[in-house]
């Protein structure tokens, strides 16, 4: 430790030495040693349940590793909890949110900080939002927040605490182009005052964007350590998943009958950005339309209303021809309207239960007769795990327990093995890992290909670039005249995002579809 | 700050689940032998009077089972309500809600009523508690009232009700002006099934209500759609389950009932309406839910120890001379102890160290 003095240029900022965790039936690091030097832009890629998530959890002081140890600027720390790894300088920003809802921004930033006056803890708040272009407005009530902009407020109190290594776990999934432009610049601005910046994605043009180094995870163990702008998009991707992922598949079926229908769908919410705001547009058989957009721009109100969590005019929503926007859930599922929500627990998924009972959840047994059909819900829950490469042992474990990609895949092969004739899909691929993702892009062609009427609102673009027959953009409540991916590019896009489409008269049919 | 924290466990147990409310009863009789001896009295004779003395003979065993009814009846509603996350705590009211209207029933019998007349008296009060439940119901579904303030202070209303009826348009004129009605009629009275015991058909009722509320919430459409909207609310509105319905069944449910309890004791072991019916069954049977992990089976189990301590309180009193609010103490003590060891199978005590940073 003397040496250090000596040695600073090459002492590492952080290393990780031989890093073991254990859970009771997975090992989720096995001997993991890697260092990040100071200013350094370090990404970890791997897919999920890769052991990435885990071991940053063993820096960040939430998990106590069963073996290795920790070193910060060359000296062994002990980091036994959050608090003490602030003190040491490492701040994280996680891929699922700790905010309190209730709370404003203001109050949730403040309250991992040193008391301080309020107006002060503002002000620096400000100044960082304005230096990173993070915008915010510090009285909102969290409650009132879109995922994207929650996201911004866990980057800014990490940033509130002045880190030396800050690490962010997946961090661009909610962002638009420019934005992702913004944090890079961002990072690369931290990076160059000497921050050491941690990445985990499994994005692989982000990577090889902005990582000078990557290291690259399998089961718990390192497999690679690469410079990822040396290396394609497609090597990364074998070494992370150890196989090919299976490109998607051509399209040229034209599409068919308009299957759903927005007309005229208005909804009065507590502000523009959960307002519906006159919005037209339609679905054919056969086709997928794709809507962009900052989240919180109303499409969380609009996929309520299109799949009856919200109840509006009948005509409002027409399913097969049908005015459905008065039925529930339940009975626009009868007419064959399928949902997969944003949020897998609590929405799509009920924590608690098993995943045969959670087989149950939008199956026709509950919804009919007395009894329920266990055994029908065991074997449904089986052949979602079989089909869809769910990893899960048994049927009668808990949901909680799967990983974020594995019970994606689950919500979305029992909503697809209903074969529905509209699917809705909010975020299908968020906080997914790469092979879950490509599997569920790989059914949604074959839906589209088997006559389905499918519309996902996401905030990847890839995805929708990758999947959609046309595109629409949702801004302060409004849509967007829709149009093919290849006339669209992410610029303009970006700029639509922004509510800056040009006018033109929206009109309920979209003419380039008419036969 | 305290000297320790507690930290999350990464996996908890599920043997512990079940594991827990035993330790939490053994801990509970041993904080009960220390209060033994801190009111001068050997434990072990405490512990001999409270736990084994009720045990050891046939009328202590039929006694036992007498009081475990009503705390099985009132147990497993409020198992039904928890599961759908509906926090009636005023079982009690609805408890004396099913008294007052199945004792009104049982106040017309007379002596030449046919022998089912008890079955009819049952049926009212289960429809009383229903109706006493509703009123909270109706309060959540139109106003969005809190339910747990509501049901708990409707306790109150109902306590003064039934005193105000034995009191005055009930109240037996030659009951030496005691606030006590008439006493029923035989045909309003439950038939006994145990030759010189007071146990009687209300027993086998609950156990039927026990095994009746296993099957719903485990294999029934309408008890899975409890759950979900108990444990996410809005998976049971993305899967179209109505929280309405929800909140109405859980509650008639529990609260027929708990009036269906009420009925049982005026027209079983008490035999006439007076203004103090139950020592409190209904919110024992509050920790009696939480001790048998909303589950039929572990809330029979309770039930039965709940009714020990309520006869050993009694028998505390008459043998040893001790205050009969003992049992309220041990029943506290047994909530108090479940709530740590569920805390525990969550968390793990941690020392603070001096801060090493």
């Amino acid at each position: 430790m003397t040496f250090a003095l000596h040695a600073e240029p090459l002492t590492p900022r952080l290393s990780l030495r031989d890093i073991s965790k254990r859970y009771a039936s997975v090992i989720a690091a096995d001997a993991v040693s890697f260092d990040v030097m100071p200013g350094e832009i370090l990404a970890l890629l791997g897919e999920n349940g890769a052991g990435k998530s885990t071991l940053m959890k063993v820096v960040y002081g939430i998990t106590r590793p069963d073996h290795g140890t920790l070193a910060v600027d060359g000296a062994v720390v002990n980091i036994d909890s959050p608090k003490g790894a602030r003190a040491l300088g490492i701040a994280m920003v996680f891929q699922q949110f700790a905010l309190f809802d209730s709370l404003s921004v203001l109050e949730n930033v403040a309250l991992g900080l040193p008391t301080a006056p309020m107006a002060k803890i503002e002000s620096r708040l400000l100044e960082l939002a304005a230096r990173y272009a993070l915008e915010i407005d510090p009285s909102r009530s969290v409650h009132d927040l879109s995922v994207g902009e929650r996201q911004r407020i866990e980057i800014l109190r990490a940033l509130m605490s002045a880190p030396r290594v800050l690490i962010l776990d997946e961090p661009t999934s909610v962002l638009t182009p420019q934005a992702v432009d913004r944090l890079f610049d961002t990072l690369r601005q931290l990076s160059g005052d000497g921050v050491s910046i941690v990445f985990i994605s499994h994005k692989l043009h982000e990577i090889r964007r902005l990582a000078t180094r990557c290291v690259v995870m399998r089961a718990g163990r390192i497999v690679a350590e690469v410079d990822p702008r040396a290396l394609s998009e497609a090597d990364l991707s074998r070494l992370m998943l150890g196989v090919d992922v299976a490109p998607i598949a051509a399209h040229d079926s034209p599409p068919g009958a308009v299957a759903l229908q927005a007309c005229r769908l208005t909804v009065q919410g507590f502000d523009q950005r959960n307002s519906l705001n006159d919005l037209s547009f339609e679905v054919r058989s056969g086709e997928i339309v794709g809507i962009a957009g900052i989240s919180g721009n109303g499409q969380v109100v609009l996929i309520a209303a299109l799949a009856g969590e919200l109840r509006v005019e009948p005509n409002a929503v027409r399913l097969l021809n049908l005015p459905v926007g008065d039925m529930n859930t339940a009975d626009r599922r009868q007419l064959g309207l399928r949902y997969v929500p944003e949020q897998r627990l609590g929405h799509g998924a009920v924590a608690g239960m098993t995943l045969a009972d959670n087989a149950l959840l939008t199956g026709t047994s509950p919804h009919s007769g007395a009894w329920l059909e266990t055994a029908r819900a065991r074997e449904d829950a089986a052949r979602i795990i079989q089909r869809f490469g769910v990893q899960a042992p048994t049927v009668e474990q808990n949901v909680e327990t799967l990983s974020g990609g594995n019970l994606q895949k689950y919500i979305v092969g029992r909503e697809t093995l209903q074969a529905p004739r509209v699917l809705l899909l909010d975020q299908p691929t968020w906080g997914v890992d790469a092979g879950s993702a490509a599997a569920i892009r790989n059914e949604l062609i074959a839906l589209r290909a088997a006559g389905c009427a499918i519309v996902i609102v996401s905030e990847e673009l890839d995805e929708l670039y990758q999947l959609a027959d046309r595109l629409l953009v949702m801004a302060n409540g409004r849509l967007s005249p829709s149009r093919p991916p290849q006339q669209i590019g992410t610029a303009e896009l970006g700029r639509w995002m922004a509510g800056l489409w040009p006018s033109e008269q929206q009109q309920p049919a979209s003419t380039e579809q008419a036969a | 700050m305290t000297p320790w924290m507690l930290v999350p466990r990464d996996h908890s147990s599920r043997a512990w689940v079940w594991l827990s409310p035993v330790v939490a009863i053994v801990l509970t009789l041993l904080a009960g032998s220390a209060l033994f001896a801190a009111m001068g009295t050997n434990p072990l004779q405490g512990l001999n009077v409270f736990v084994v003395a009720p045990l050891s003979s046939v009328r202590g065993w039929s006694e036992l089972l007498l009081k475990a009814t009503p705390l099985v009846l009132c147990g497993v509603g409020l198992a039904v309500c928890f599961r759908a996350n509906v926090w009636n705590i005023g079982a009690e009211g609805q408890l004396i809600a099913g008294a007052i209207v199945g004792g009104g029933i049982a106040l017309l019998a007379t002596a030449d009523s046919p022998r089912a007349w008890y079955v009819l008296v049952l049926l009212a009060s289960a429809v009383g508690g229903a109706l006493w439940a509703s009123i909270t119901a109706w309060l959540r579904d139109r106003f969005n009232a809190n339910e747990i303030l509501v049901s708990l202070m409707l306790v109150y209303v109902a306590q003064q009700l039934i005193s105000w009826l034995v009191q005055d348009p009930w109240r037996d004129p030659n009951g030496y002006g005691f606030p006590q009605s008439e006493l029923f009629a035989a045909a309003a009275r439950i038939p006994l099934i145990l030759e010189g015991t007071r146990v009687n058909a209300g027993s086998v009722l609950a156990l039927v209500a026990a095994g009746a509320i296993w099957l719903l919430l485990a294999r029934t459409v309408l008890g899975f759609q409890l759950k979900v909207v108990g444990l996410a609310p809005i998976a049971a509105r993305y899967a179209g389950f109505s929280q309405r319905r929800s909140l109405w069944t859980a509650l008639l449910i529990s609260g027929a009932l708990a009036g269906l309890a009420g009925g049982l004791e005026v027209a079983g072991p008490i035999g006439q309406l007076t203004s103090t019916i139950s020592p409190g069954y209904g919110f024992a049977a509050i920790i009696v839910a939480l001790v048998g992990r909303l589950h039929s089976v572990g809330i029979v189990l309770a039930s039965l120890v709940m009714a020990l301590f309520y006869i050993g309180g009694d028998l505390a009193q008459s043998r040893l001379g001790l205050p009969s609010a003992l049992t309220g103490v041990y029943q506290g003590l047994l909530l108090f102890f479940l709530l740590a060891c569920d805390t525990l199978i969550k968390y793990r005590l941690r020392l603070r160290r001096t801060a090493p940073i």
